[in-house]
């Protein structure tokens, strides 16, 4: 069986500084991965080279056993890796309904349809309605996306993530910056909608890494220095010096 | 069915609108200026699917339409000449196929990128053409421009569209086409997904669509409806010459549509109205008349930038819910002032025109506001100056109270549902 993602000898240097230096990761279908790591040492250069953002100096990228490697970020997305962002990343003057709907026309098909009414395309009004109701945001249909509140924001960046249906989802530090009702609440919306789905997250709230992944990668300088099952990830002695250990003594 | 009359509603009042119009403004000089109006609508709308809807500043605009109306008026010629049966009123199609293929021609270069680096592209294809067209002097007829005669092609119904009224109509035909197909544009996936694309290009390219094709795509429309406006406008004036496509007309695109307001469909019409209207009488009343169309454009950018309907919009909102009255105040202290500094901005700019230009061919009383001022006397400047100095310290001292009658409105307006 092929991997959802599989990652062979990545690497990214800007000049002479090594960012990523040499990543291969498989992670399989259906699993939820967690990439942790210290300040800096790489993980969202990894999302960014994944998904097509940047281009890797050297190294290889396959989707279900695909090389997209280099592709543009569209084309990735159109085979199905979807990802949301550190910093909230979303059409701040549409409103929350339209932001979900630009997030679902692609998969549905309409591509750049200038010939028909978009208010009459009834799998895109059940989809977004959908979607809607599944990140809590049916009350705030019409709202400006630039003006919810900043979690209500990381609620819509996930569903503009997942709209397009995609199988693998990479979520990028979902619950930076919010209190820890919130954090329970996007940690319950993460599990219902990635029910089914590979998911890859970047995240520093390890209360939310062990209870969410099922196995977890430790990135230190650009290097994966570990990848196991949380219980084992919190064995590692060499993860606990690394990382771990520092968040403790803090 | 009343939802289905809801909608058409406003169509049937813009097209009652465009019927009834030179009937109410019945003489020549009105119906000429409702005819460059019609282009003109047609002109801003098209500019504005770029600007305001898909994020893009031109500043070659005028390119699609010039060139459109070049293509048209020469087919009109090659129509005459072999006699062939094409009536007059498709020819604005052939002017929209030309504006289309120029597009997708320039498009190709300039659509790579957005923001800067599209402007400036815009910017040199501009220049590019409009240099061209003192080169290529068959195509663009030199100074003298290329002139057709549009009476001379096949009469559409027994129409042969050679009094002012049919052109009108045939204009205010086209326009009417166009302005709903612009609109029916904006309400498709693509229409939605150019108006992601301005709000964040990056995100776009997440979501599965290519910033670049979107980008395309609008050009290419954008350019043909330019390209429909410039060979009305062939039609209208029989003449084409290098200025309907230079660096001028482009900027009159982004005037228009600047202070309509490109943030709503219905700016670019509005502003395209107002635009032409002081275009055509300020010419009459001052020859410094596109000093005064500057300043109105940069008091847009700063004060109102969603332009007229913007601001109309903003009191409509307030006045539904019964907060009009709370500006009223403030408003009524700063009229007054802004008034002055207007009227002294006004005498100061026609004084020093005056003394410093015209003396020599037409004296120095100019006449302003119905009084006779004699420009080579102190006192008339001395009153420029004070109005205009106290009027604008009474603008800066009074606006705060606007600031705050606007705060007290939005808090009542925004404060309905917290839930």
């Amino acid at each position: 069986m092929t991997a959802a993602l599989s990652l062979h000898d990545l690497r990214k240097s800007f000049g002479a500084m090594s960012i990523i230096r040499g990543v291969s990761l498989d992670i399989e279908n259906g699993e939820r991965h967690a990439i942790i790591g210290p300040n800096g040492a790489g993980k969202s250069t990894l999302f960014h080279l994944t998904s097509g953002r940047i281009r890797p100096t050297s190294g290889e990228v396959y989707l279900h056993g695909e090389r997209i490697t280099g592709l543009p970020p569209f084309e990735i997305n159109r085979r199905g890796l979807s990802r949301s962002f550190q910093i909230t990343n979303i059409f701040p003057k549409l409103s929350v309904y339209e932001n979900l709907r630009c997030a679902t026309l692609w998969s549905l098909g309409h591509k750049y349809a200038f010939w028909r009414s978009i208010e009459r395309l009834r799998d895109v009004r059940e989809r977004a309605q959908w979607l809607m109701e599944q990140i809590g945001l049916t009350g705030r249909r019409d709202v400006p996306a630039g003006v919810l509140t900043y979690a209500e924001q990381r609620a819509l960046e996930i569903g503009v993530t997942i709209g397009g249906g995609a199988d693998v989802i990479m979520l990028d530090e979902p619950t930076a910056g919010m209190n820890n009702s919130e954090t329970e609440q996007a940690v319950a919306l993460i599990r219902k909608v990635t029910e089914g789905k590979t998911l890859i997250m970047v995240e520093h709230d390890m209360s939310v890494v062990f209870n969410l992944a099922d196995r977890i990668s430790v990135l230190v300088y650009g290097k994966i220095i570990a990848t196991d099952t949380p219980d084992r990830i919190r064995e590692n002695a060499e993860v606990r010096e690394a990382y771990l250990g520092q968040v403790s003594h803090q | 069915m009343t939802s289905a009359l809801r909608s058409f509603a406003p169509w049937l009042a813009i097209a009652a609108l465009f019927v009834a119009a030179p009937h109410v403004f019945a003489s020549g000089s009105a119906l000429t200026m409702m005819s460059v109006m019609g282009t003109m609508i047609i002109f801003a709308l098209s500019y504005n699917m770029l600007l305001g809807q898909t994020g893009l500043l031109s500043f070659g605009h005028a390119v699609y339409f010039g060139l459109g109306g070049f293509v048209a008026i020469h087919v009109m010629n090659v129509v005459i000449h072999a006699k062939l049966g094409v009536p007059v009123a498709l020819i604005p199609l052939v002017g929209g196929l030309a504006g289309l293929g120029f597009g997708f021609l320039f498009g190709l270069v300039s659509t790579k990128r957005a923001g800067i680096v599209f402007s400036m592209i815009s910017l040199g294809i501009g220049e590019l053409v409009s240099s061209s067209s003192f080169i290529l002097r068959t195509f663009f007829g030199g100074e003298e421009g290329i002139t057709s005669n549009r009476s001379a092609l096949a009469p559409l119904f027994g129409h042969k569209f050679g009094p002012q009224i049919e052109v009108y109509y045939l204009i205010a035909a086209w326009c009417f086409i166009s302005i709903v197909a612009m609109y029916a544009l904006t309400l498709t996936p693509f229409g939605r997904m150019c108006n992601a694309v301005r709000d964040n290009p990056e995100r776009v390219e997440f979501v599965g669509y290519s910033p670049r094709v979107l980008r395309m795509i609008a050009f290419c429309f954008a350019a043909f409806f330019a390209g429909i406006a410039g060979g009305l406008t062939a039609i209208n004036f029989e003449i084409m010459n290098s200025e309907q496509l230079g660096a001028e007309q482009s900027s009159l695109a982004l005037f228009m549509a600047y202070i309509g307001g490109v943030s709503s469909f219905t700016g670019p019409i509005v502003g395209a109205v107002i635009v032409t209207f002081l275009q055509i009488t300020l010419s009459d009343v001052s020859s410094v008349w596109q000093l005064y169309f500057g300043l109105m454009f940069i008091g847009v950018v700063l004060y109102a930038p969603d332009g007229v309907v913007g601001w109309v919009k903003l009191h409509r909102q307030a006045a539904l819910r019964g907060q009009l009255w709370r500006l009223a105040p403030s408003y009524a202290l700063v009229t007054p002032a802004f008034a002055a500094a207007g009227v002294g901005a006004i005498m100061l700019i026609e004084l020093a025109n005056r003394q410093f230009e015209l003396v020599q061919s037409e004296g120095s009383v100019v006449r302003l506001f119905g009084v006779d001022l004699d420009a080579a006397t102190a006192p008339p400047w001395i009153v420029a100056a004070l109005l205009f100095g106290l009027g604008v310290a009474a603008v800066r001292l009074l606006w705060p109270r606007v600031g705050d009658a606007w705060g007290a409105v939005n808090e009542r307006l925004h404060s309905r549902d917290p839930a």
